[in-house]
């Protein structure tokens, strides 16, 4: 079980070391900042596909043994993780090349980027709540910068207020992990974990709950707290805001919720009601919301929240049943909310302007944009045979069958569910309606499509909508099972870690 | 209890400044505050009455009373991380100055809905 593998400190230790040497030798020539961001992320997206078949396992760093030593877990919860961070960055890279152009300094953006990365990898990959934190700031600084880059009026403005809301929740983080230690005398999470079954939850403890629960929410940007990613979202950069929307809110947010709340501390029914009712909150205010915005990425931003809020309410509602849509739609929309992203980037990069009322028509000048943005937006409205129809299904049928715990409001759960979907349709139609069809005006006749590289990004994103879609029960059984049931099986992630 | 209350508090005065003041270096003075409500706590987790610091002493000298240095290491941590984060928004709050002229939130106000 424990054969200290290699391989896991390389997927924090290559983007680290990749985005100093960036900044460094990127000075030289600007090409080679892309060549070697887009090298590196494939070598992630080899190492992530080669560890998807090991069994789960443990690294300790510098050989201690836990509980003293920092230890990195790969189980198939992380694995999972580690395949969407992996190849979603990869094809961001792949877009920037071209798309970057039009900002200053390339070399930096991808020494952020790649910060950005090597915090999420050590989020998903750590077993200890303090290196936790620290991966989450690295994380969370190099996405401040990122959000700021443009250094234009609104870019500069959403920044700080994600900046200061941002560090409150790190802060209340932090607050929460000195009440863990306090309560139980260790930062390992197995051993937290441990101590927690066998002595039980005391005031402290709850109180530590209560801070984590606001402190990742409004990482995840569940409702009560979600103010920052509409300004956010939409003012960083287009790759950016497809790495802010389609990983970070999950990486540092809901996987942290999840195994914080699953492997660690264990859910009871208080913190199940209140994942429930922040994900039934997000999911209707998000959605609501973002149905009247006219600017394009913003009505995308809304609609993050609104889909983070189903992935939180199948993971409140903790039925088998639920939790696998809840992490399959974890899955999805990361594909198809960065795909979604990436084209309001083309869209913007070709006409220079993201407003609905000011486009029109682009589906005989940008085919391939054109064509994935509806496979993207068929997908995160629920239309099958595209991916997102297979997830929100397994959750609305997840709900459906909590009524034996919930009675009568586990009805009245499933009509919301579906009753935002179909909101989702009516506002990705206006999409389309104003961006796609309609009449080509005077000002847009010169529009071309997209270079290549961006082209090429856009492209395997939408087969990968479709091929999840397509090949769901396959996905379902070699990712997604596994990482459930990881999820649902506190035991098990104790004695991976402390064996005997 | 008396450690956990102190902090709150101290926290929570944080949070205030954060949520009620109108000026950009106010806010910015509100997050270190909250820093330091946590760290802080960190200190007073580890912290014992009449201990002795954690240095490994010659053998058979076993003193047991010793302070948890773990805390101590954490908030050099968070001290550094807090220093990076300052750096990030006094950087920030320059460059929203040079474009704004001014730091009042109400008037640095160009997003919304």
């Amino acid at each position: 079980m424990n054969n200290n593998n290699v391989l896991l400190p390389l997927f924090i230790a290559m983007p680290l070391g990749a985005a100093f040497l960036i900044v460094l030798i990127g000075r030289l020539r600007e090409a080679i900042s892309d060549l070697v961001a887009v090298v590196i992320t494939a070598l992630l997206v080899v190492g992530s596909l080669a560890v998807a078949g090991l069994e789960p396992q443990v690294y300790h760093m510098g050989g201690w043994e836990p509980p003293f030593g920092i230890n990195l877990v790969l189980d198939p919860l992380s694995t999972l993780l580690l395949i969407i961070i992996s190849v979603v960055s990869f094809l961001v890279c792949l877009y920037s090349i071209n798309y970057m152009t039009s900002y200053t300094s390339k070399p930096k953006y991808y020494g952020l980027l790649m910060l950005m990365i090597a915090g999420m990898n050590g989020v998903v990959l750590t077993g200890d709540l303090f290196n936790m934190y620290v991966f989450l700031e690295i994380g969370a600084i190099a996405s401040y910068a990122l959000v700021a880059f443009g250094t234009e009026h609104e870019e500069l403005e959403a920044s700080f207020k994600y900046l200061v809301l941002g560090s409150v929740a790190s802060s209340f983080i932090l607050f929460g992990i000195a009440l863990t230690y306090s309560a139980t005398g260790t930062l390992n999470l197995a051993d937290i974990a441990s101590t927690i079954g066998s002595k039980g939850l005391n005031p402290v403890m709850i109180f530590a709950s209560a801070l984590f629960i606001g402190g990742f929410g409004l990482k995840a940007a569940m409702v009560p707290f979600h103010a920052w990613l509409p300004d956010a979202h939409p003012s960083a950069p287009a790759p950016i805001s497809a790495m802010l929307s389609g990983l970070l809110i999950k990486a540092l947010g809901v996987y942290a919720l999840i195994r914080l709340f699953y492997s660690v501390i264990g859910v009871g029914g208080m913190y199940t009601n209140i994942l429930i009712v922040l994900g039934i909150l997000s999911m209707v205010v998000g959605v609501i919301l973002a149905v009247g915005q006219w600017d394009f990425k913003r009505l995308l931003a809304y609609h993050s929240i609104s889909q983070m809020g189903y992935v939180m309410l199948g993971v409140g509602i903790g039925s088998p049943l639920a939790l696998l849509g809840a992490l399959f739609h974890l899955l999805n929309h990361s594909v198809f909310k960065s795909l979604l992203f990436l084209c309001s980037g083309a869209v913007e990069h070709s006409t220079g302007t993201r407003q609905l009322k000011q486009l029109g028509g682009l589906w005989s000048k940008m085919p391939v944009t054109g064509s994935t943005c509806s496979v993207a937006s068929l997908s995160i409205s629920g239309v099958p045979p595209f991916n997102g129809f297979w997830s929100k299904l397994l959750i609305i049928v997840g709900a459906v069958q909590a009524a034996d715990r919930f009675g009568l409001w586990a009805y009245i759960l499933a009509a919301i569910t579906v009753l935002v979907s179909f909101l989702t349709l009516v506002s990705f139609v206006k999409v389309q309606r104003y961006v796609l069809f309609g009449a080509l005006s005077e000002k847009l006749q010169k529009v071309r499509e997209v270079p290549a590289a961006m082209c090429l990004a856009l492209i395997v994103f939408a087969i990968l909508c479709l091929g999840l879609g397509v090949l769901c029960p396959f996905v379902l059984e070699q990712l997604i099972e596994p990482a459930r049931d990881v999820v649902l099986d506190k035991a098990a992630y104790i004695s991976l870690v402390l064996p005997g | 209890m008396g450690p956990y209350i102190l902090c709150s508090m101290i926290l929570l005065l944080g949070v205030y400044a954060v949520v009620a003041k109108k000026n950009l270096i106010k806010i910015v003075i509100g997050l270190l505050i909250i820093e330091y409500a946590v760290n802080l706590m960190l200190v007073l987790v580890g912290y014992k009455a009449g201990g002795e610091a954690p240095i490994l002493t010659e053998a058979g000298q076993q003193t047991t009373n010793f302070v948890d240095p773990l805390p101590q290491a954490l908030i050099v941590t968070s001290i550094v991380i807090g220093l990076g984060l300052t750096a990030m928004v006094v950087a920030l709050c320059i460059r929203l100055y040079e474009k704004y002229g001014t730091f009042d939130v109400l008037l640095i106000r160009r997003l919304r809905g």
